[in-house]
Formats: structure tokens, sequence, C-alpha cells
């Protein structure tokens, strides 16, 4: 596999610079973090506390809830495999409308750092690719944005972006922990946008 | 007779969840929820979502409520041990929720290995704060089903409908 040369320091400002086009779900931890600071928590983006490995299917949700809208999910390499299964569901239901992008530090960064087992032998694009997403793209070095960029904008879908990066904090950034408010924020602006047209 | 008019449970439960605009039907395939997946499949206005653990489906359900679309979970109770920690979200965000759980491990159970499970259902369910309304004769089915989605979509609840073996019938070995 390539050599791993990028920052998460930046990486989702150059690769998701629509982000108020999407809906985002992000998993726990580090990914939810680059996220939060990404957007400034705008209403758009529900980012989880915890439910470890529950971001894919909630995205997957949105998603066929809302088909209209493009859907992304971001997450680190923990959360995805503890519910790796998912990636099987998001397959057999092909929503045209979902983006995976996972963050892969190669360790679970919240609790100390401890290796993970994409640090090993596990490849994700490939795992993505057996589960039977249409479109995988492997991110390793800052050289590829532009063709992530393009990937992400038209890649069939439903599509999964592995960012490998390099061992190093993810953006401080306090979010809203209150699960009900932000809830509420995500829903009504949803349902205003909708109902407005 | 009662068991001939339990033959026709899946047919009432369908036509209440599609009254109260559930269209969305997430799943673990079981006996008890088969022809419950067969109704939602054969509409056009209702989807099923075939998933790999049942712990994706609770995900899946509040991720369909934050663009304001109503989905249930339909498991049978060995997956009740799968969710558990995927409730927090149920809790913690206050989404309505809804699940319809097919027993196991319950009255007339012939396979040991479901018995631990099954008997944990409601202590379980009911540890992370979930509301559990359990049927065991085809009489109390109707008025269940309609608290049950009321419970959830009109008050916001986390609710487990609760389908027991003495209503469903045990299988044999």
């Amino acid at each position: 596999m390539a050599e791993i040369a990028l920052d998460r320091r930046g990486l989702l400002a150059e690769i998701l610079p629509n982000h108020a086009e999407y809906l985002i779900v992000t998993g726990l931890a580090g990914a939810a973090k680059d996220t939060a600071a990404l957007t400034q928590e705008s209403a758009n983006l529900i980012t989880l506390g915890g439910a470890m490995g529950a971001a894919v299917s909630m995205g997957l949700g949105v998603a066929l809830g809302a088909p209209d809208r493009k859907v992304a999910v971001v997450t680190g390499d923990g959360e995805l495999m503890m519910n790796v299964g998912a990636l099987a569901t998001v397959a057999s239901m092909m929503p045209e409308n979902l983006t995976i992008i996972c963050i892969d530090n190669g360790a679970h960064g919240e609790t100390g750092g401890q290796p993970g087992h994409t640090s090993k032998r596990t490849n994700l694009a490939l795992m993505a690719e057996g589960a039977g997403l249409p479109s995988t793209f492997t991110l390793t070095a800052a050289d590829q944005f532009a063709e992530a960029r393009r990937f992400l904008a038209e890649a069939p879908a439903p599509r999964f972006l592995w960012a490998r990066v390099l061992p190093g904090p993810p953006a401080d950034y306090r979010r809203n922990w209150d699960l009900a408010e932000c809830r509420l924020k995500f829903r009504h602006a949803y349902l205003a946008g909708k109902s407005g047209g | 007779m009662a068991e001939a008019a339990t033959e026709d449970w899946p047919k009432l439960v369908f036509d209440r969840l599609v009254e109260a605009d559930v269209h969305l039907f997430a799943y673990v395939p079981d006996f008890g929820n088969d022809r419950l997946v067969k109704l939602a499949n054969a509409r056009n206005d209702t989807q099923t979502v075939l998933l790999s653990a049942e712990e994706e489906g609770v995900a899946l359900c509040c991720g369909a409520d934050l663009v304001g679309r109503r989905a249930v979970l339909l498991m049978q109770s060995s997956g009740v041990g799968n969710v558990i920690n995927f409730l927090s979200l149920v809790q913690g965000g206050r989404f309505p929720f809804l699940t319809i759980v097919t027993m196991r491990g319950d009255y007339g159970e012939q396979n040991p290995w479901q018995y631990p499970m099954g008997q944990a259902v409601t202590p379980v369910l009911e540890a992370m704060g979930m509301l559990v309304i359990k049927v065991e004769r085809m009489d109390e089915l109707d008025h269940a089903v309609t608290a049950a989605i009321g419970a959830a979509f009109v008050a916001g609840q986390g609710v487990a409908l609760v389908l027991g073996q003495k209503f469903l019938g045990a299988k044999s070995f």
C-alpha cells in the first residue's frame, strides 16, 4: 500500500469544500471534531459522541429518507470497523446519494492512540469494495486532493473514500454533546428547507 | 378460533404501521417477521432494509427520523442483545423509536440456546429506558400495536412491541 503522507488537519476543507450542500452524519471522536470544526456545527451536521459503530447506518437512514439530498458519513477507522457489516447493508440498498469518508489514522485516538487493524494488514477500500460498494478511492497524499474532489462529485454512489492520515490530533473543537438538541436543530432545518422548496 | 385469527397478525400489524406513515422496515430475518417483510416488499410505497446486524437498525431508524421519516426495526429476541449500546441514541437524542421483537426463548421454546437472551429481553430493554409492550393473545394485538405506535411516534418514546411465543407459536425441533 502507498506510503501515508497526509495530515488530517485541513483534510476535510480540501476534499469537502461544498460541505454545506450535504446532510452529514459523523462517527464519534476525531471525525466528529474535524467535521464540527469544518462546518462550525451547522444545522446540516449531526455528530455522535457514543454508540460507536452507528455512523454509517444512521447516514443510510438519512440517505434513504431524503433521496433528494446529498448525504455524507464522516467517520474513523475504529468506528467503521465496529459495525463494518453496515457496508454490505449500504451496498444492498445502493443509495445514489450516499458518500462515506473514513479518516483512518490507524489508531483509537480517543482512548489513547492504541493501534487498530488498519495499522496492520486491514484494507478498508478492499472491504468496501468487497461489501459491494461501486466506487472506492484511497487518499494518502495532498497531491491527490483534486482527484478526490472529482471522485466525491462524480463516482457512482454509494462511494467510499478512504483517507489514510498520519498520526496526530484532530481539530481542537468542543462540540455540543446534547444529542436531543442537535436532533431538533438538524430536523427543523431539514424540514424547513424541504417545505420552503 | 384463536389460532386461525393469529395467522392474520402480520397483515393487521402492517396495516397499522402504514396507516401511521411508517414506510421504512429495517430487519434481520426471522420466522416471526418473515410475512411482515413480504408485505412491505409487495408495495411500492414501503421499503425494506436487510441489516447485517440488529444494531444498525436502531441507527437507521434514528437517521430516518432526522429527515422526518418513520421507520421500524423488526428483529428476533436474540437481536435485543445486539442493540443495547445503540439504544443510547434513542435515550440521549430523545428519538421516537419503534421495534417489533418476535420472541424465542419464551413459552414452549425447545432450543436451549434461545433461553438466556429470550428471558433477558424485557429487563434489558427496560434498563435502557425502553417501554415494553408484550402481546400474548390475538385479541390484545390491535390495541397493543396502536399503543406502541402512539407511544413511539406521537409521544416520542423508545418502544418495543414484543410478540411472545404463546402468541406466535413455538418452533418445533
